[in-house]
């Protein structure tokens, strides 16, 4: 969630976002996903649309999106559901942002294994570059935030960036990125080091045969 | 030393593809038909038999767990088989890895767990934030369908299964499983009262089971090789193998399954090419993931790693993520962010923990700095004392462990930072 104060329904987003509706793609991607609940219990289906609510504002806005009042108002009606349950959902989970973000949202870890690993020093790098946390830069590029544990503590430091991670990060790598992404190209995700994901750098120290080939153990049973 | 043939997770890195035909090749999905034909209780019981404890921290026996479920659901309130794979514990990166390499593993197993608890229909509850993760497991669901290996009569067996996949969108909260199921349900995710327990009334009040994804994803594997095959890791009551995420100082972090209660030196040595600067450079470990307490270098170095194991010394297998502190480590600084992050995470259902967990982590920052008195060391001791228990989930539990573990282990470092700015201060006074 980005940190930034949160946006009422003034006249000016009721405006823009009044009329908003899910995008005949969306609509269908909606339908398939109410579809997972039983009958009755479309309810269930509130994060899924609120996340695909998010990505239509993100795609209309180039960010990474936000929820602005009418389109909570708008997925609550949707799925017969009270506002204000819609408006709690919205609320309670991190990754609904309840302001405008930047196109890239830089979401790096702070929590301890990723804290041992240097991650302040993460931080530094991104501020170094002007990013400031839980604002946007001034040509609309990053948002920056300080979030917890995104769940790959092995390859600590990492950062998010919309959909994907950037991993075993330095200083160095994390500002290449932020380079990289403001010139319009699309930087490798995954870990910035020598290193097949959560396998030991230099090489795995089990299951050699893998590295090479889709290897069955079953006849050494 | 646990042999390469006798790994679970063969494709855990990703060297090689995620998807059903490759996965096939590895061994799964073979004759899945048969294994159901062993009968539903048949499968509970070698489940049973083998000692798989939950993989998700608490280390409840999972068959235990599935002989919960009603044998004869009644009409109208069918079965659930709900999967954890909400992996937020900070330390914890091993669902992740089964989910994006090897997730037919987590679905075949899904299958079995479904059917074995009568179940007609699986949720896997994945994070938010594994974003390309979730595509994965879709895309390996949808593949699993498109081979008739979900739906009706599910792999030729005679029984319908369908699975699908809710994203959550961010809340460590929703790891518990009661906050799971309101989360399911579309609301915020606070956890509810127990009892009822979710056997008796779980998923839009119907019986359903919790399940880590580690815990059902073993469980093809076992029932191929047999629970003694199974039983055989690891010593008496903590059987198994089991996916460890080493994180922090040692020298090569990885994710990696070996036996449980392999010694913890062994384990470091082996995998993560040692502790960074070298085993008198250790200060201290976090076994577990953040909640459990951290164990002293001299108290860790030759404990088993697992469950019993780690109980003996205060502290808990949790995970099996290890965090790992050298000596260059400012140790109540690593306590108080994870302080932070309970205060960030708590629900704010109950009253201990919203207002708990604040005022803790204030406490711990005022400690980094010395900026106390000696005797607010002991009041904090007493507030975790009045968080922990006093809670509707663990979470309370879990921002109280950590910092009782500090000061058990770490008092001294704690009045020597006081008594160090009172110096100061008075120093500067005169």
């Amino acid at each position: 969630m980005a940190e930034a104060a949160r946006m009422p329904a003034s006249p000016e987003i009721r405006a823009r976002w009044d009329g908003f509706t899910f995008t005949p793609d969306n609509d269908a991607k909606a339908t398939l996903l109410v579809g997972r609940y039983p009958p009755g219990r479309q309810q269930s289906a509130i994060i899924p649309l609120l996340d695909l609510a998010q990505r239509q504002v993100g795609a209309e806005t180039e960010t990474q999106g936000w929820l602005p009042i009418p389109v909570i108002e708008y997925v609550a009606r949707y799925l017969g559901m009270p506002f204000i349950r819609a408006y709690e959902v919205a609320t309670f989970y991190t990754m609904f942002n309840l302001a405008p973000v930047g196109r890239y949202h830089v979401q790096v870890c702070g929590t301890t294994p990723c804290m041992l690993r240097g991650a302040e020093d993460i931080i530094g790098a991104c501020k170094a570059r002007g990013l400031k946390k839980g604002h946007t830069t001034e040509d609309g590029l990053f948002t920056l935030n300080e979030v917890e544990c995104l769940g790959a503590c092995a390859n600590a430091p990492m950062v998010q960036i919309n959909d994907d991670n950037y991993e075993d990060l330095t200083p160095k790598s994390m500002t290449a990125i932020l380079d990289a992404l403001a010139r319009g190209e699309t930087p490798k995700p995954g870990p910035q080091v020598d290193r097949q994901t959560s396998c030991p750098e230099g090489g795995p120290t089990t299951l050699p045969e893998m590295v090479s080939e889709n290897h069955d153990y079953r006849s050494r049973w | 030393m646990l042999e390469d043939k006798d790994r679970i997770f063969t494709n855990v890195y990703g060297f090689q593809p995620w998807n059903l035909k490759a996965a096939q090749t590895r061994g799964d999905w073979d004759d899945t038909k048969s294994l159901m034909a062993r009968g539903q209780d048949a499968i509970i019981d070698e489940i049973k038999a083998s000692g798989l404890r939950g993989r998700g921290g608490a280390g409840f026996p999972t068959g235990m767990k599935w002989s919960f479920m009603p044998k004869e659901p009644a009409p109208g309130r069918p079965n659930f088989l709900v999967i954890n794979a909400d992996e937020s514990e900070p330390g914890s990166c091993k669902d992740r890895e089964i989910i994006r390499h090897d997730p037919h593993k987590l679905i075949e197993g899904a299958l079995l767990a479904g059917f074995a608890m009568r179940a007609r229909a699986g949720y896997i509850y994945i994070r938010g934030e594994f974003i390309r993760e979730a595509q994965t497991l879709e895309a390996a669901v949808q593949e699993a369908y498109d081979a008739g290996l979900l739906g009706k009569n599910a792999a030729k067996s005679g029984y319908d299964f369908d699975l699908f996949v809710h994203r959550g969108a961010g809340a460590y909260i929703c790891g518990e499983e009661t906050a799971m199921l309101e989360s399911l349900e579309g609301k915020k995710g606070m956890p509810r009262l127990k009892p009822p327990f979710p056997a008796g009334a779980g998923l839009y009040g119907c019986p359903t089971t919790v399940n880590n994804v580690e815990s059902i994803a073993v469980v093809p594997t076992i029932l191929r090789r047999g629970a003694s095959w199974f039983a055989a890791f690891g010593r008496e009551k903590n059987e198994g193998t089991k996916l460890f995420q080493i994180s922090g100082h040692v020298n090569r972090p990885c994710v990696v399954e070996d036996a449980m209660s392999v010694p913890f030196r062994e384990l470091i040595e082996r995998h993560a090419g040692g502790i960074r600067g070298g085993w008198d450079n250790l200060l201290a470990v976090i076994p577990g993931g953040s909640s459990v307490p951290l164990v002293p270098a001299e108290q860790i170095i030759d404990a088993p790693m697992d469950f019993d194991g780690l109980r003996d010394l205060g502290s808990g297998l949790g995970t099996a993520a290890v965090i790992v502190m050298d000596k260059s480590t400012d140790v109540v600084k690593a306590i108080s962010r994870i302080s932070y992050f309970y205060k960030h995470e708590s629900c704010g259902q109950c009253t201990p923990c919203r207002e708990g967990t604040g005022w803790m982590w204030r406490v711990m920052e005022r400690l980094v700095e010395g900026n106390a008195e000696i005797h607010e060391i002991d009041t904090l001791w007493d507030v975790t004392k009045q968080v922990e228990g006093h809670t509707i989930c663990a979470l309370g539990d879990a921002a109280a462990w950590p910092i009782q573990g500090l000061i058990r282990h770490y008092r001294p470092e704690l009045e020597r930072r006081i008594n160090e700015r009172r110096g100061q201060t008075l120093e500067a006074a005169e």
